[in-house]
């Protein structure tokens, strides 16, 4: 399996997710650069989280038209994999092949701390691996994080299976409280309806190393390689 | 011919505006709680060139829908004046 990690200007989490992907998992990874349409043949995309253009205009909007966005666009169509984290979650809503946006946060601060995610399915190639019964504990970092979709999109992300991830307590329970940024029901990750393009705002790849304390953001990059290796 | 485009771009009506609620909120700290209803959003202004008016609103068109604004979340609204 080989992985493309794409660097935008802007960009600061590309090095966790590489050192993630290549020392953690064990993969093969491409550094891929913005200005560069070419995906060297990576079979799995990875947009980092960041600050991609200062977060000028709206998060993830200039990143969007990067001339490696047509490559991006054009290889998520095709059926590849696409996964963005926080920043790289903006730049897929801005492009249009995840649904919904991101808006600032309901309270209007920037957010940096450790929240409980419950997965929602087990049937993607980012979370077979996940107990859905038990919360994970994965950090996000963000002021633009509340998910937002009309009614009509989100009773068909509910469908068909899209919503990825919801915001929990300890315990699991979704609720308000759990909510840390007003996303639309809790929202913190969904995929798009043929499940090759995944967003999710927290950090899986801040907690994926032993020497950080916690690993409970592993079992996403085993639930890509279970399905994906070859 | 150049055009000027001025441009608003609005969040949505549906959608809250914490930056809006929270200078609405202070309205009243400043003795002024008749005012409410604060929502914030950005004003944008371009030079276009274009063979005449209608091109240049079509480019603006263009540019508002796909990077402007996200219609997503947000309106926006635009007067064109010569240059």
């Amino acid at each position: 399996m080989k992985f493309g990690v794409i660097t935008f200007p802007g960009s600061n989490c590309d090095q966790d997710m590489i050192y993630v992907l290549e020392t953690i998992m064990g993969q093969q990874v491409e550094q891929l650069w913005h200005k560069d349409p070419d995906l060297k043949g990576c079979e799995f995309i990875v947009l980092p989280g960041g600050f991609s253009y200062g977060d000028y205009l709206r998060s993830g909007a200039i990143a969007r038209f990067s001339p490696i966005m047509n490559s991006v666009i054009e290889h998520a169509r095709k059926g590849g994999y696409v996964l963005g984290v926080c920043n790289g979650f903006q730049i897929l809503t801005e492009s249009g092949l995840l649904p919904g946006a991101l808006l600032h946060n309901a309270n209007q601060k920037f957010i940096c701390k450790n929240v409980h995610l419950k997965a929602q399915t087990f049937q993607t190639v980012l979370t077979n691996q996940i107990d859905l019964f038990k919360p994970l504990n994965i950090p996000i970092a963000h002021a633009e994080g509340r998910y937002h979709v009309d009614a009509d999109t989100l009773e068909s992300l509910n469908e068909y299976g899209q919503v990825l991830f919801r915001y929990c307590d300890e315990n699991g329970k979704v609720d308000a409280a759990a909510n840390p940024n007003g996303s639309v029901d809790n929202i913190a990750g969904v995929c798009n309806r043929e499940m090759n393009v995944f967003g999710m705002m927290p950090h899986p790849e801040r907690a994926a190393d032993a020497e950080l304390g916690n690993e409970d953001g592993k079992v996403l990059f085993e639930s890509i390689l279970n399905i994906v290796s070859v | 011919m150049k055009f000027k485009a001025e441009i608003d771009v609005m969040p949505l009506e549906a959608l809250l505006d914490p930056q809006g609620k929270a200078v609405t909120s202070s309205m009243s700290n400043l003795g002024l709680p008749e005012i409410e209803n604060v929502r914030i959003g950005k004003h944008i202004t371009l030079t276009v060139e274009a063979a005449d008016q209608p091109e240049a609103e079509g480019k603006v068109e263009e540019a508002c829908k796909k990077l402007l604004a996200n219609e997503i979340m947000e309106s926006f609204q635009f007067t064109l004046t010569e240059a």
